[in-house]
């Protein structure tokens, strides 16, 4: 499937390295495109279990995971890579409508004609559904004729079963060098993916398989999110 | 400085110093987020307390032989931290005393860390 030119695509997730597996090929896809793309990346991963090897610390986790993003910005050849500082695991305490209002500014400053985020209730971690949630509910306070596209991410172990196909897969074979360099950026996350990527056995082809041939999305009706929050 | 294995000296003689005056903690125990996505009969349980202030008048660690070292502090309102599960620590340029427990896949799995200043927010 071919990508649609666009006037700006707007990715927001909520780690450094949320972008590396599923959606960088496709980052950079649309860079060679020409269109312009922005990285709103709400935490610093700061709270992850990986620490690095040799471990670092809690307090330095932070350090490590931010030159990793900036890192791997440089190589997706990022536009504009943006960081909110949020505390990882806490988005979905944070006061209400607080990152919708980031969100918002945001859309109203990019004004993105695709937005690339995760899928609610099928994107695992509570930072990605918080994420989710918060996107959602930015764009559907725009006008309808300012709505971006939104492709999200689902990988909940539901997600095949319950949306069926991905409308959009992007093929990505061509891009299997680059989006191991981008994976190699995040070292703090990846090593065992890394490690996996590499061997020469079943766990390496399927790792090679998921990863290096199509990145997967599902488009997403901003009137559903709207209907149902009416009726919860 | 780097995180470096338990040197059971060093941490009681760091525990000692950051004994009897105003500190910070950050307490934390985690088996990740993914635990029960990668595997259902993980029930997952965590926690994490940044940037809480104390004052310890006993700070005592215990274990290592089969286990893993724990940190028991005692409060001046008699209350209690306890750690248990840790395995290396460092100080660092912050003056940030930090105590870490690295699972055997290289994980962090619990936390103890002390601290005259406030934590980053
Ligand atoms: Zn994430």
């Amino acid at each position: 499937m071919t990508l649609k030119e666009e006037a700006h695509v707007l990715v927001v997730f909520p780690h450094p390295d949320d972008e590396a597996f599923g959606v960088s090929a496709t980052i950079m896809k649309y860079r060679d495109m020409g269109v312009p793309v922005t990285y709103a990346c709400l935490t610093y991963g700061d709270m992850g279990r990986n620490i690095g090897n040799p471990p670092s610390t809690r307090e330095d986790l932070w350090k490590i995971r931010k030159a990793e993003q900036e890192e791997a910005g440089r190589l997706m050849n990022l536009s504009e890579l943006k960081f909110y500082g949020y505390r990882d695991k806490t988005l979905e305490f944070e006061e209400k409508g607080k990152i919708k209002g980031d969100v918002l500014e945001l859309l109203h400053e990019l004004k993105p004609t695709r937005l690339i985020s995760f899928y609610p209730g099928y994107c695992v971690h509570p930072d990605h559904e918080a994420t989710a949630e918060a996107v959602l509910d930015a764009v559907a306070e725009l006008a309808p004729e300012d709505r971006p596209t939104l492709t999200l991410v689902a990988f909940d172990k539901r997600t095949y079963e319950d949306l069926g196909e991905p409308q959009i897969q992007t093929e990505v074979r061509d891009y299997t060098d680059r989006k191991m360099k981008v994976l190699s950026a995040h070292a703090s996350q990846t090593a065992q993916l890394l490690i996996d990527l590499s061997k020469d056995t079943q766990i390496g082809e399927l790792a090679r398989e998921r990863w290096f041939e199509k990145e997967n999305f599902y488009l997403y009706d901003i009137e559903d999110w709207i209907n149902n929050k009416g009726n919860k | 400085m780097k995180l470096k294995p338990l040197d059971e000296k060093k941490v009681q003689s760091l525990l000692d110093e950051y004994k009897n005056e105003p500190v910070y903690i950050h307490v934390e125990v985690t088996n990740g987020v993914y635990a029960s996505h990668n595997n259902d009969e993980v029930f997952n349980a965590g926690t994490f307390l940044r940037n809480i202030p104390i004052t310890y008048t006993e700070g005592t660690l215990k274990g290592g032989n089969n286990f893993e070292h724990r940190v028991g502090l005692k409060l001046d309102n008699g209350g209690w931290v306890y750690v248990t599960g840790l395995s290396h620590y460092t100080v660092n340029e912050n003056d940030e005393f930090i105590l870490h427990g690295i699972d055997h896949s290289g994980k962090l799995a619990a936390a103890l860390e002390i601290s005259r200043k406030e934590f980053k927010k």
